[in-house]
């Protein structure tokens, strides 16, 4: 179903979206260069609200670069980018490549996108606390007691209430990581951007910080989700994608991509990983 | 007995040299304390600033930004400090009214201390892009581009994220170059700005006591050292406070 719609909508990037779901994000036509490499070929995607996509694919198959394109911590060498029903607006670098024509509104779509690292990059000289309102107040321009107030919620949320004034270096990975999903919360994010969120935890913590994004999508929050965990991608998403060198290979439900493999490819890739 | 009277007299007469009241050269040298500590903070905190500027525009900046700060830290640090503060104190002073009077202004004078201040800090600009260039490399980068990520403008980020993240990697160099610092002012005797050397040596030179003037003088240059080492190490303690203890690692 996911995958005729992007069809359709492919032929023109700024069709807007027909159904009654609003359309989070769409990405048409990506692709990433770097130097001699291509590493995207043309990707394209939509998520409307509440849609968790999850993409998946052997190392060097672009997932990661390509949900880094879509906050724009790499700039794609050409395709559109719609976020929020918004045209990003690009120039070109000079070089066969394109830059962000206004820097300000990549920092306002980014401060709507709440971005979740693998290495979790929380603020190492600020507290908990500190690193979750620190978009709120600082970029946001929330008020400091309104951003403690929801700070506090969502570390009871990830069930780290107790650590509020502890500082990052003092925590497992499991507890840096489920604070990095408190942090991209507070941000009121209009999706959720998870790039192997556990791909840097020990065996043990991993199950703690899966938890947290099953309960998100649960309660049908927008996700973009690149991992290696198949059986929790099965799970929790409405919509997978796999990607191989560049391209995306095959994409469906979870049901139909996991259950029924049409490409070769995928099968192998299943059954290596499981 | 008339041994022992020799040495209390002695004491006592170097007490009477470096009273700060009129016979006494004491103020003289107090004073000249205060105007090498102004110094000491004006240079310093000019080279911070010159230095953050320098070691963005190394990191971050175009080709051009980027050598000229190469231009500038190599030139500063290849050419002896002494030469340095001559060729600035009076090149610059005659550039800058050369300028002024073909610009159809009149010659102005320039104040030591403020003359003092911008050729210091500009010696010690250049140490300090390197230090905090060095620093802000040592910042784990996936902090950065989380910063990077939730939207942070360049300015909010170097406010926010990079300075306070490359403190306490940048602490232990800027704390050397405090310290070269205040005895930096010391070659500005050279130029004849009465900075505690220079009215150390007019005291001394005055009243032929070189041994006390000197020993004083040395004296308040290590208190300076002692009182500084106490402030940065509590700066320090700060700066590191979500870092765990080295010692623990060990």
């Amino acid at each position: 179903m996911m995958a005729t719609e992007v069809a359709a909508v492919s032929t023109d990037p700024l069709q807007p979206a027909t159904t009654e779901q609003a359309e989070a994000i769409h990405v048409w036509n990506l692709h990433k260069r770097f130097g001699a490499l291509e590493v995207l070929k043309g990707v394209s995607m939509t998520a409307k609200d509440g849609d968790v996509v999850a993409l998946i694919g052997g190392s060097g198959s672009g997932k990661s670069t390509f949900l880094r394109c879509i906050n724009f911590l790499e700039n794609p060498t050409s395709g559109a980018i719609r976020i929020n029903g918004e045209d990003i607006k690009m120039i070109s670098d000079g070089a066969g490549g394109q830059i962000p024509a206004n820097r300000r509104q990549i920092e306002r779509i980014r401060s709507r996108l709440g971005m979740v690292f693998q290495n979790f990059n929380l603020w190492q000289h600020m507290t908990l606390i500190q690193n979750v309102i620190e978009v709120p107040v600082h970029v946001l321009g929330m008020k400091r007691d309104e951003a403690m107030t929801i700070g506090e919620q969502l570390l009871e949320r990830v069930g780290l209430s107790a650590k509020r004034d502890v500082y990052p270096a003092y925590l497992s990975g499991g507890q840096q990581q489920r604070g990095a999903i408190a942090r991209a919360l507070a941000i009121q994010p209009r999706v959720m951007l998870f790039d192997e969120p556990t791909s840097a935890l020990d065996p043990e913590l991993v199950g703690e910080v899966l938890k947290v994004i099953a309960d998100l999508a649960k309660e049908g929050r927008t996700m973009l989700l690149v991992t290696h965990e198949m059986k929790f991608a099965r799970e929790v998403a409405s919509h997978v994608m796999y990607l191989h060198n560049g391209i995306v290979e095959e994409e469906g439900s979870p049901e139909e991509l996991f259950g029924s493999p049409k490409s070769e490819r995928l099968k192998q890739f299943i059954r290596t990983v499981s | 007995m008339a041994d022992a009277s020799i040495i209390p007299a002695a004491i006592t007469g170097m007490f009477d040299l470096l009273s700060p009241v009129a016979p006494g050269w004491g103020a003289n040298l107090l004073r000249g304390l205060i105007r090498s500590l102004q110094i000491a903070f004006g240079a310093f905190g000019m080279g911070l600033i010159i230095g953050t500027f320098g070691s963005y525009a190394k990191l971050y900046g175009g080709p051009i930004a980027r050598d000229l700060a190469a231009i500038y830290t190599t030139l500063v640090r290849a050419i002896p400090e002494l030469v340095m503060i001559i060729l600035l104190y009076y090149a610059g002073t005659d550039l800058i009214n050369r300028i002024l009077e073909g610009m159809g202004y009149q010659r102005v004078d320039i104040s030591g201390l403020v003359a003092g201040i911008v050729v210091l800090g500009f010696v010690q600009g250049a140490y300090a892009t390197e230090v905090l260039r060095g620093a802000i490399k040592a910042i784990p980068q996936g902090e950065i581009e989380a910063a990077r990520a939730y939207g942070m403008s360049p300015v909010l980020m170097m406010r926010r994220i990079t300075l306070p993240a490359m403190l306490p990697h940048a602490l232990p160099g800027l704390a050397n170059l405090w310290l070269i610092s205040t005895k930096d002012t010391a070659l500005l005797a050279v130029v004849g700005f009465s900075e505690l050397t220079l009215e150390t040596r007019q005291a001394a030179g005055t009243t032929k006591a070189y041994m006390t003037f000197y020993l004083a003088a040395g004296a308040l240059y290590l208190f300076i050292t002692l009182f500084s080492s106490v402030i940065l190490e509590w700066v320090e303690k700060r700066a590191r406070r979500g870092m765990p203890s080295v010692k623990e690692a060990r």
